[in-house]
């Protein structure tokens, strides 16, 4: 299962989605910086960060152990729903059906909410660490999956890794020298990629685990990624196409 | 406990947040899996589970378009 036509994909969804996540903890990890102090929100940053990289090398170990074909269906299934979940939203916001997630808007709401605490006086204001330690454990959780979920199934779970940790150096700098929530990451588009992608690989490997035999081997999960992007953006006409005549009937 | 249950309740929502988009897709899934143990669908049965996962996807996206629509009229 090893080879470039899956590791390629494989860094390319874990790079693209672990940044789509980084974004949202980094908007989070800045509101509390800003009100709280940067002191709470690197440290609670840095420990959530410590303990999802415990929990991708004890996951990555322990799947090893599971007989091949039920890992890949497994892991198939969780990566399918995951995948066309993301998949789906995607399709919906650049439909105009659902609102595009707006990083200023979580900034300023977190930020009003973080400021409703008083000071807390200590070695760390806890308040801070809590919010930036769950605000990265909980975007983290969605990166370690897709970085063992894809890496464990194209059996190259250092490329993964590396993908998420690329993704994560990328957006801490740009983070670091902007200062501000990254507004304008086309974060729509990435999801969308990233569900073409994860809708693919989930596809493939539930396959795998159903003994189905791809046309093509390997070579399937192109054909697959294709595939998958021709009817999400079928489906976006479709459903822009569908408003409009549901607004046109309105007016009528 | 509250940062407990916000971490499962996160994780349930990684891959569920339409349950019958999620129930729609294990189905297919299974009667691909039958279909395949049958026999019933042998050279075809990797482009057949394709197909009907497609066909969940734009399903309730055109159900979600028209829900929308009807809301805000």
């Amino acid at each position: 299962m090893t080879g470039w036509t899956q590791s390629g994909p494989a860094i390319g969804a874990s790079f693209l989605s672990s940044a789509v996540e980084f974004v949202e903890a980094l908007t989070i990890v800045l509101a509390v910086g800003v009100t709280r102090g940067w002191r709470a929100a690197w440290i609670g940053a840095i420990s959530a960060a410590a303990l999802l990289t415990g929990l991708v090398v004890f996951f990555g170990k322990a799947l090893e152990q599971i007989p091949l074909a039920t890992l890949q269906l497994v892991v198939g299934l969780f990566l399918l729903l995951f995948g066309m979940r993301w998949l789906r939203k995607a399709v919906l916001r650049s439909a105009g059906v659902i609102s595009l997630h707006d990083e200023s808007r979580v900034f300023a709401e977190e930020t009003q909410m973080l400021k409703t605490f008083g000071a807390v006086h200590g070695l760390i204001d806890l308040v801070g660490f809590m919010a930036a330690f769950k605000a990265v454990l909980l975007e983290g959780l969605e990166v370690v999956f897709i970085v063992i979920a894809v890496g464990t199934a194209a059996k190259n779970l250092p490329a993964a890794s590396a993908g998420a940790l690329a993704a994560g150096v990328v957006v801490v700098l740009i983070g670091v020298m902007v200062r501000r929530p990254l507004t304008r990451v086309p974060e729509n588009s990435l999801k969308f990629s990233v569900g073409v992608l994860l809708s693919a690989f989930g596809t493939f490997w539930t396959g795998e685990g159903l003994h189905i035999a791809w046309p093509g081997e390997n070579w399937a999960i192109l054909g697959l990624i294709g595939a998958f992007l021709s009817v999400a953006w079928l489906s976006i006409r479709i459903a822009r196409q569908n408003s409009a005549l549901q607004a046109g009937r309105t007016q009528s | 406990m509250k940062v407990i249950f916000s971490i499962v309740k996160e994780l349930w929502g990684l891959f569920v947040d339409d349950q019958s988009y999620a129930l729609a897709i294990l189905a297919w899934v299974t009667v691909s899996a039958l279909a395949t143990r049958l026999a019933i669908v042998t050279r075809w049965a990797g482009p057949v589970l394709f197909a009907g996962l497609c066909a969940v996807l734009v399903e309730n996206v055109v159900r979600s378009a028209r829900k929308n629509s009807r809301r805000n009229r």
